[in-house]
């Protein structure tokens, strides 16, 4: 990877510099996609104050619909419309049929309840897929490096996958602060017998809003099931990671959800390929490989436990 | 009276000689729901269809879902030795599970054979005249990956693997056998999805090459960005990343990749041959590396009853160690801590019509054994 025509210590902290962009880049790309999925929990816990385990599991519903869509028709924009209405459908449903009956009981039945769902779809999903992971690709318009000013090569995949993240939180911004079903949901959010009482019907809301979050997460799974691997169970180190960023960022704001996103995906990327080479100063090379690799998997709890020691209610949260 | 009774006695005791008629049962414990559930459905479909095969109505199998976690394993390993009163033990895909279930297992005078996971300590202090691994010892494949690494006359590798002790075992036997220098070493997390990270560092490291352990859906989804990265370095890896049933999930991004496997679909004999054939007319699918474990593994079983009744547990087990039976991978040996004795090849990914598929094209190593058969004392 030498570059002709410099010297080489200066070749070392062009090729530092750019690995390091490169790394950001990646950061944001993730914290982006953490946004997707993030944002429909948050708006759940928020709106309704239901904490939701089997969100993960509507990941998993949009990425496998992309994949059988894509596998039939062939066509990546087809999968994309497919997993957005998949995963709509199943949220709404499943609205309707379980959650619906959650809301006035306490948490400790929610999770119980929707760890029950989890199984369901995991299990039925085995059942009409089965248990071999499934073929999902990058359209070949979309995939390939291009190179960005500066030299870096950067897989144009996970630009667009920034792009429509951004897009999406500035259309989610919109949706919550200018229109009529973004005051419903604020209202809903800070009142919830207020609203109903104002003749609002506030089953039909909740719907809607379990549906929005559900095809989010479902566009989140897609997005991803093209660069990882579509298979039973792959929702669910995603949701984990959602719980953290709805907690650092503050429960029920959109804007909180999505600057956690980003904070968690930056630490997270960022960590992994630092903390060995910090480590490396002073031990010796796989001694901190394998101590770096293991505080790095510490990385965002420590951030999220960082975050909770000054702000109890998350970054944007209102005062307890 | 007393005639009558020595009478009873003595047919009882010829009932007990040949009871080598006596059924063997055979207790399952894998992996079929959950994110593993591939493998242990693999194990499990070529094992019955050896069984099955065989025609012997002798051996019965209880089969149970471990869920891929070790506290399941564990109690359904005890259920089936105390109120199933199997004979052997089998089925186990991970590791983990496997230290949890192998010692205690040996230690109650149950036989386990094992269809996959061969753990270091299984294979050195650990090892147990009751313990057969018919699979390999965990590090074999990655010392081949090594030896194919350095044959290739690559000097400066990249090597990665997760952070669990068979990642750790990985990169371990990788370098035994590599002897170059290494452009860089990453532990990556278990489960981990995305490697954007790690690509960067693999394309500013200035290597000449790439070794990955990466099993299941990380291998997966680490090939696909990888392919769609630009960095076009030669891979090098174990066939777990590379085996039939994710290949298709990968699709052309595998495409050329040099893995190191001890079994593959066109090992030239004539049970092999069959063992393909039977199994997609059986399930409708090509089958892979685990299922040519599990049959092997039932197989095994199946020689060594025909020599032998199970309750005299000396000559069963003389039977297993002289392992009879027509492997599909060729010729197939014990070492002295029960760990396969085998050639490793080196495969490449290709395409058959619309298939991914793997071709052997080269000989890894010759008759590899394990570096801990000296640690162990039977």
């Amino acid at each position: 990877m030498a570059l002709p025509g410099k010297p080489l210590g200066e070749q070392n902290k062009l090729m530092t510099t750019i690995l390091l962009i490169e790394q950001v880049l990646n950061g944001l790309q993730f914290g982006v996609m953490l946004f997707l999925t993030a944002a429909g929990l948050t708006l759940v816990f928020g709106v309704m104050g239901l904490i939701n385990l089997a969100h993960g599991s509507l990941f998993m519903v949009g990425a496998f619909a992309a994949a059988a869509v894509a596998g039939a028709t062939g066509s990546f924009i087809l999968a994309l419309a497919a997993s957005l209405a998949a995963a709509a459908a199943a949220g709404a449903l499943v609205e309707m049929l379980v959650i619906r009956r959650l809301y006035s009981r306490d948490h400790l039945d929610q999770v119980l309840a929707t760890f029950a769902l989890i199984l369901i779809f995991s299990e039925g999903t085995r059942w009409l897929f089965g248990s071999f992971p499934l073929y999902l690709n990058i359209p070949t318009w979309l995939s390939g490096p291009v190179t960005l000013p500066g030299g870096i090569q950067y897989p144009l995949y996970r630009l667009t996958i920034i792009a429509i993240g951004l897009v999406i939180a500035g259309g989610l911004f919109l949706l919550i602060s200018r229109t009529r079903l973004g005051i419903r949901i604020r209202a809903g959010e800070s009142d919830r017998e207020m609203i109903a009482a104002l003749g609002v019907d506030i089953s039909k809301l909740y719907t809607i809003v379990f549906a929005l979050g559900a095809a989010l997460a479902g566009l989140a799974g897609a997005l991803v099931g093209a660069i990882q691997s579509v298979q039973v169970g792959m929702g669910e180190p995603v949701l984990i990671l959602a719980f953290v960023v709805i907690v650092i960022g503050g429960i029920g704001l959109v804007k909180g959800a999505l600057i956690g996103s980003i904070l968690v995906g930056l630490t997270d990327t960022l960590g992994r390929i630092l903390l060995p080479e910090v480590f490396k100063l002073f031990l010796d090379p796989s001694t901190a490989t394998s101590i770096g690799a293991s505080l790095a998997t510490m990385s965002i709890y420590i951030l999220m436990a960082a975050v909770l020691v000054v702000k109890p209610t998350g970054l944007f949260g209102a005062k307890a | 009276m007393k005639l009558k009774s020595l009478f009873a006695a003595a047919s009882l005791a010829a009932l007990a000689t040949t009871a080598a008629a006596d059924p063997v049962k055979v207790g399952m414990i894998t992996t079929l729901s959950g994110g593993g559930a591939g493998l242990g459905i693999d194990v499990r479909d070529g094992f019955m269809l050896a069984v099955k095969q065989s025609g012997n109505t002798d051996i019965e199998v209880v089969i149970e879902d471990d869920q891929r976690k070790p506290d399941i394993a564990v109690q359904l390993a005890d259920r089936m030795i105390q109120s199933d009163k199997v004979d052997i033990l089998t089925g186990i895909i991970w590791s983990n599970l496997a230290m949890a279930v192998v010692p205690s297992a040996t230690a109650q005078g149950k036989f386990y054979l094992s269809p996959n996971a061969g753990p270091s300590q299984l294979a050195g202090k650990g090892c147990h005249k009751n313990y057969f691994n018919v699979a390999w010892q965990n590090d074999n494949l990655h010392e081949a990956a090594g030896a194919y690494a350095k044959e290739a006359g690559y000097t400066n590798t990249f090597i990665l693997a997760p952070n669990y002790p068979a990642g750790q075992d990985a990169l371990t036997g990788f370098k035994r056998t590599y002897g170059g220098e290494l452009a860089g070493e990453i532990y990556t997390k278990l489960g981990q999805t995305d490697y954007a990270g790690e690509i960067a560092q693999i394309r500013a490291s200035g290597a000449d090459s790439v070794f990955f352990f990466l099993p299941g859906g990380m291998g997966i989804s680490f090939l696909k960005q990888y392919a769609d990265s630009g960095v076009e370095l030669p891979v090098v890896g174990p066939a777990f990343s590379f085996d039939q049933g994710i290949l298709q999930a990968v699709g052309a991004a595998a495409l050329g990749v040099i893995n190191t496997s001890q079994w593959n679909k066109d090992i030239d004999n004539a049970a092999n041959k069959a063992f393909v054939e039977t199994f997609q007319a059986e399930y409708g699918r090509l089958p892979s590396l685990y299922a040519s474990q599990g049959f092997d593994t039932a197989n095994l079983i199946l020689s060594a009853m025909a020599k032998a009744d199970v309750a005299d547990q000396d000559t069963f087990r003389a039977a297993l160690e002289a392992a009879e039976f027509a492997s599909v991978r060729g010729d197939f040996k014990f070492g002295p801590n029960h760990h396969p004795i085998q050639d490793i090849f080196v495969r490449e990914v290709i395409q058959e019509g619309d298939v991914f598929a793997n071709k052997i094209i080269g000989t890894a190593l010759t008759d590899h054994g394990d570096a801990y058969a000296a640690e162990c004392k039977m």
